[in-house]
């Protein structure tokens, strides 16, 4: 399919602003409103808007991170909702928020929007909290945690030929190396990999630097279309294609060493209609990345998770936003003239967002 | 600079669900120590059973009975079971594919070696049978865990 | 859709059995919660006694309590004030149920009280009177609970309840924006 197929003649949207919070394992100190706000105005700061002027605002967070129902209307206060704005929320990463806001100025009802993410881990157990999004018969009652599940992805790969521990390590020393260059991350640098590998499983054949950090942050973007983001930024990041696949929910009836749904959602995209040279990759968890890389064709020449990815800052239900994020800002400062972004959702890599962004051509 | 106050926050989900048909006649089965699966419309059968076929969106209601034992097509060691998992002890998280069954189940395997660090013979290919839990109710749990079968490999 | 039953009828080994159409699954989670700055700073102004509101140096609305935000302008509310302990009651009911696991004696007044100064209604129970003798307008105060010196409860709690002053009610142009 040629691009033109994919998304027919109409609004180009673009990211014309991005910005995130320092990741940190805990932050008692705010609350959730006061840890979004200074991300949000940031981005307004960035962009001259405030928000009567942002056509529609989208959110994404969960609630169970705070263990508290409904707690994503209280951080709206850090939005200024008055007068009345058109707004939605997503139980979700805010990547689907961005999508659902992107959906939002192709029907040109609107002309700019405002998406924010965010997630406090720090109150709970993370790892367990995740599992109340499993089947409620028949997984949930079990309480496989997060890291037990994505661990018996990792061994699937490795029954399979298709990696090992040491190249798992090798994934944990590369992104948190290369989070070394990137202020918000939360863990920055990294042991060599023989260091990595004497330590004690989490469960096996995952150890503690194959696992995500537990991270507090927020993020946010400013979306605009045609004219009214040139106007916002001189090289806006256009967003070329953008698509989202679910598959099935029981990990025993999937190939956990694959993933069709990201692979869909990048042909969907036009990921494969021209190379990339860098990729935003959502994956908590390092066999993660190679399941990825497999599904989007991508060899040594594109620059993998050059932020660091989730493996050195993971606001859950901000990460996948932040992906996005960081390859437009890689397309503002000129230092990618074409990106993917990827994010994810649901137990071992179940639903999959692709994004391809691109400078103004 | 006010203190930093925290308070513990505890939430209890009691919920009653109600299963549907083919969910309700999987949990039966459970306390009754048999083991269904359903029949796909390309043939292939789903354990746990799919309620709907996840590529024609049909209806499924076909029910195969399937034995208690199955192979393991992926593991994870667990050293340090976490609470309401269904052992206390190290074990294993387990994809079983029960013996007629296309699709695996999740489930634990309780195979420990000589230390809480060591598997044991865990490996993807063990035959594998299902422990049942002594008191049954209808529930995932009635599968207390898997343990291993005879020595025999799966395939 | 056939029943679990009909289903059941075609495997010999659980034909007749009594299908499971339910299944209660509890599940848990702990947290710990902390309120962040502003509302640690109201929470523990409570324990002193003190009624602690934050106001938007934009549009200049006072609120208690305090998050740190105003809702109206998105910006942090960052001039930190202390309210007197009256104000007007905007609105009310009588509740009759106790919910689970709240300590009170029903039937209760339950009440919006508008503080001087402020431009939110502070939830709270009106006490001190008859419960048919409550109504818009009405002037009260806080009644504090009587706490521990040395461990003061940082929380609403500390206070009992708002009780008439017994001065004439407030004039509605004063109260009727903020309702």
């Amino acid at each position: 399919m040629t691009p033109q197929q994919q998304h027919p003649a109409g609004r180009e949207i673009a990211v014309v602003a991005f910005a995130q919070s320092v990741h940190q394992r805990s932050t008692d100190q705010l609350s959730e409103v006061e840890l979004v706000l200074p991300v949000l105005q940031d981005v307004l700061k960035q962009t001259g808007l405030t928000t009567d002027r942002i056509g529609f605002t989208c959110s994404g967070s969960s609630d169970y991170l705070a263990g508290r129902a409904f707690s994503f209307t209280m951080a709206l206060d850090g939005v200024g909702a008055w007068p009345p704005i058109s707004e939605s929320h997503v139980e979700m990463d805010g990547a689907w928020a961005l999508y659902e806001a992107w959906v939002k100025l192709r029907t040109g009802q609107a002309d700019t929007a405002l998406v924010y993410s965010y997630g406090k881990s720090s109150p709970g157990s993370v790892r367990d909290v995740l599992t109340r999004q499993l089947d409620p018969y028949t997984l949930a009652p079990l309480w496989p945690d997060a890291i037990a599940l994505a661990a018996l992805q990792a061994q699937c790969l490795i029954d399979a030929g298709l990696t090992d521990e040491r190249a798992l390590a090798g994934v944990a020393v590369r992104s948190r190396r290369a989070a070394l260059d990137n202020p918000h991350a939360q863990l920055r640098g990294s042991a060599d990999a023989d260091t990595l590998l004497q330590r004690p499983y989490q469960v096996r054949p995952l150890r503690r630097h194959d696992c995500p950090p537990v991270s507090d942050g927020a993020a946010a973007v400013v979306l605009a279309a045609g004219d009214a983001a040139r106007a916002l930024h001189p090289r806006p990041a256009w967003i070329r294609g953008i698509d989202h696949r679910i598959e099935a929910h029981q990990p025993g009836s999937r190939d956990l060493t694959e993933s069709p749904s990201t692979r869909l959602a990048a042909v969907r995209a036009g990921v494969f209609d021209a190379p990339v040279d860098t990729a935003e990759l959502h994956a908590p968890f390092t066999a993660q990345e190679l399941v990825l890389r497999r599904a989007l064709d991508l060899n040594g020449s594109v620059r993998i998770n050059p932020s660091g990815g989730a493996l050195a800052a993971n606001p859950v239900m901000a990460a996948g936003l932040i992906r996005v994020g960081e390859a437009a800002a890689r397309i503002h400062r000129g230092e990618s003239r074409r990106a993917l972004a990827h994010a994810t959702s649901g137990p071992c890599l179940q639903q999959n967002l692709v994004a391809v962004l691109e400078g103004e051509r | 600079m006010p203190e930093v106050l925290s308070a513990p926050l505890i939430v209890e989900f009691p919920f009653t669900r109600s299963t549907g048909p083919v969910i309700g006649a999987f949990l039966t089965g459970l306390r009754e120590r048999v083991v269904l699966g359903t029949r796909g419309s390309d043939g292939r059968v789903h354990c746990p059973p799919a309620e709907y076929d996840p590529v024609t969106a049909a209806e499924l209601d076909e029910l195969v009975q399937l034995p208690d034992t199955g192979v393991v097509t992926a593991w994870a060691w667990n050293p340090e079971p976490r609470p309401q998992q269904p052992l206390t002890t190290p074990f294993a998280w387990v994809l079983v594919r029960l013996d007629g069954a296309d699709t695996a189940l999740l489930h634990v395997l309780d195979a420990p070696g000589p230390g809480s660090g060591d598997p044991g013979e865990v490996r993807t290919g063990l035959r594998v049978r299902i422990r049942w839990a002594e008191q049954r109710s209808g529930a995932i749990t009635d599968i207390a865990c898997f343990v291993p079968a005879d020595g025999r490999t799966g395939r | 859709m056939r029943t679990a039953a009909e289903l059941l009828a075609g495997v010999p080994a659980l034909a007749g059995t009594e299908p499971v159409t339910r299944v209660t699954l509890p599940a848990r989670l702990e947290y710990s919660y902390t309120p962040g700055t502003a509302q640690s700073r109201f929470l523990t102004g409570l324990a002193e006694q003190r009624l602690l509101a934050e106001r938007c140096p934009e549009c200049t609305r006072v609120y208690i309590p305090p998050r740190g935000v105003c809702p109206t302008c998105g910006r942090a509310t960052t001039d930190q004030l202390e309210l007197p302990h009256t104000g007007t009651v905007t609105t009310f009911c009588i509740v009759n149920i106790a919910a689970r696991g709240l300590d009170v004696e029903v039937p209760y007044c339950y009440a919006y009280v508008l503080l001087d100064g402020a431009h939110v209604g502070l939830h709270a129970r009106i006490g001190g009177l008859p419960h048919d003798q409550v109504h818009v307008g009405q002037r009260v105060r806080a009644v504090w609970r009587d706490q521990r010196p040395d461990r003061p409860d940082p929380g609403l709690a500390a206070i009992s309840h708002f009780a008439p002053t017994g001065d004439p009610d407030a004039d509605p142009a004063s109260y009727r924006r903020w309702m």
